[in-house]
């Protein structure tokens, strides 16, 4: 591919009660599955939808949670998350669900693909993406 | 529109993806190759029984590129590559594997 792009897919809101979460994770493996440059951001209330053990079973809806998980199959291997989205809503990394992908730099090694960063941090990440995505 | 199994008929779309997931059988899987003239080998149940165990685990039917690394982690090189899949699914291993397994279109896929 010649023109490989930053693309930034920015997740604001909870999980449930609207479609953005899973609309915004279908754009992602589409993006992913066309060799894009893709990186995933979780701030204010998008947090919430790496928070472990989603139980949909009331709800009606598909539980796509384990979905997160693909995204290292997909070469996603850029999950930022902001520090003060997390600890505005008393949540620690020790709350999210694990998302790795295999370095193919570092012999296959499994690593994770969450990054904790502040919003200052977060700030430059958009700054140096190409395009933004926000859901 | 409709596939017919053992005097029961199974809903499916446009395409000829089922609409309800959980109407899948061994029996529909063989009614939807024919329809999309293949006849079922152990190694065409091979990647029909991983795309199911994928979808099972995380709820996405995997874009080609992903089905190709997770055989090749699978079942090494020989079936992890894209020839082999075409082989057995010329129209699209992803595509047609994905609709004899009964699971969505994946996403992504032209």
């Amino acid at each position: 591919m010649s023109d490989v792009k930053k693309f930034l897919y920015v997740n604001r809101k909870a999980p449930h009660g609207t479609i953005y979460a899973w609309e915004s994770l279908e754009v992602v493996l589409i993006g992913a599955a066309f060799e894009q440059d893709v990186a995933l951001a979780f701030v204010d209330d998008g947090v919430f939808q790496l928070v472990k053990g989603w139980d949909t079973g009331e709800l009606g809806v598909k539980n796509f949670q384990p979905s997160f998980t693909a995204l290292g199959d997909y070469d996603v291997q850029k999950v930022y998350v902001e520090r003060e989205a997390l600890e505005e809503r008393g949540l620690t990394e020790g709350d999210l669900i694990e998302m790795t992908y295999e370095d193919e730099d570092d012999d296959w090694a499994e690593k994770s693909s969450i990054r904790i960063v502040s919003r200052e941090e977060m700030a430059a990440i958009m700054a140096d993406s190409d395009v933004i995505l926000s859901f | 529109m409709a596939y017919e199994v053992n005097g029961k008929t199974v809903e499916h779309d446009e395409e000829g993806y089922i609409t309800n997931l959980s109407e899948w059988s061994k029996e529909l899987a063989e009614v939807i190759a024919k329809a999309e003239n293949i006849d079922m080998t152990e190694e065409h149940w091979e990647v029909v029984n991983f795309l199911r165990e994928y979808y099972d685990e995380y709820q996405i039917a995997p874009a080609i590129r992903v089905l190709v690394k997770a055989m090749k982690k699978k079942f090494g090189p020989e079936k992890g590559n894209n020839k082999y899949l075409y082989e057995l699914f010329p129209y699209g291993p992803a595509k047609q594997a994905c609709k004899i397994a009964g699971l969505p279109k994946p996403t992504g896929c032209v």
